[in-house]
């Protein structure tokens, strides 16, 4: 697995050709939950997007009016940063200024809180038991899959965090 | 509200309050606990947004981690609503009520 490390201003890191294909695979899901069939009834975007008053649906409404198309457009633009740094096939450097870490890292927190609400994570998770009971049932399910990049992007997270804090 | 916990905010004694017009009376930007964001992540983002330093920071981080939520900003409710939805923008579980 891939660690970010500050090089000269920069925050770099080499991804191998899978680590590439889960980022632009998580980022596009990201970017396609904001654009297509934007919902908030949708649990990850009710995350993504809280309900500013919650004992208060007209000020939330009034609230989202003024501040959600701005709102999107972060999101967007963040999960695009990702996209954008990405080499293009292979694996390869990553080389980010410190704007693009910090798209990063908020891109990254959006992608792990809509994984987080689809693999119901709660306070007190432990993912490694997660992952074994998982693996005990089927090593080759979906859910296996989903929960090793949820733990992949907190780790990629926390590495890039660590760099830009250092 | 589902299983979502209510914000529960004690009314702050100030006798006062009448006197000031509604739309200067304090408001708060409250920050709940979530089982996702990494806790280094919060602190982080309360020093970027907030101007904190490390330790408040930090102090805010646990006061959510531990009770489920803390008020990290107050004033007027524009800026309260400007903050959150800030902290929206980071992922953070923001809300905004009176104080």
């Amino acid at each position: 697995m891939s660690m970010f490390h500050r090089q000269a201003g920069h925050y770099v890191a080499v991804f191998a050709v899978d680590e590439v294909r889960v980022l632009r695979k998580v980022a596009s899901e990201v970017v396609g939950l904001l654009t297509d069939g934007f919902d908030h009834t949708d649990p990850v975007v009710g995350r993504l997007f809280p309900a500013v008053y919650p004992q208060d649906a007209p000020g939330t409404a009034e609230f989202r009016r003024y501040t959600e198309g701005d709102l999107k457009t972060a999101k967007i633009d963040q999960a695009g940063a990702i996209l954008a740094a990405l080499p293009d096939e292979a694996g390869g450097e990553v080389r980010l200024d410190a704007e693009a870490a910090e798209a990063w890292l908020r891109a990254l927190n959006d992608a792990r809180l809509a994984m987080g609400v689809r693999l119901e994570i709660k306070d007190g998770t432990d993912l490694g038991e997660e992952l074994d009971d998982a693996v005990a049932e089927d090593p080759g399910s979906s859910r296996v899959f989903q929960l090793s990049v949820y733990a992949y992007l907190g780790y990629l997270q926390e590495s890039l965090l660590n760099a830009l804090i250092d | 509200m589902g299983g979502m916990a209510a914000p529960q905010v004690a009314p702050v004694e100030t006798p006062d309050t009448d006197e000031v017009p509604a739309s200067d009376r304090q408001w708060v930007t409250i920050v709940w606990d979530d089982p996702v964001n990494l806790m280094t992540y919060v602190t982080w983002v309360f020093q970027k947004l907030f101007g904190y330093s490390r330790e408040r920071a930090e102090q805010l981080m646990l006061d959510v981690h531990h009770k489920g939520r803390a008020v990290v900003s107050t004033g007027a409710r524009e800026r309260m609503e400007h903050d959150a939805s800030q902290l929206h923008a980071y992922g953070l579980w923001a809300t905004v009520d009176r104080s």
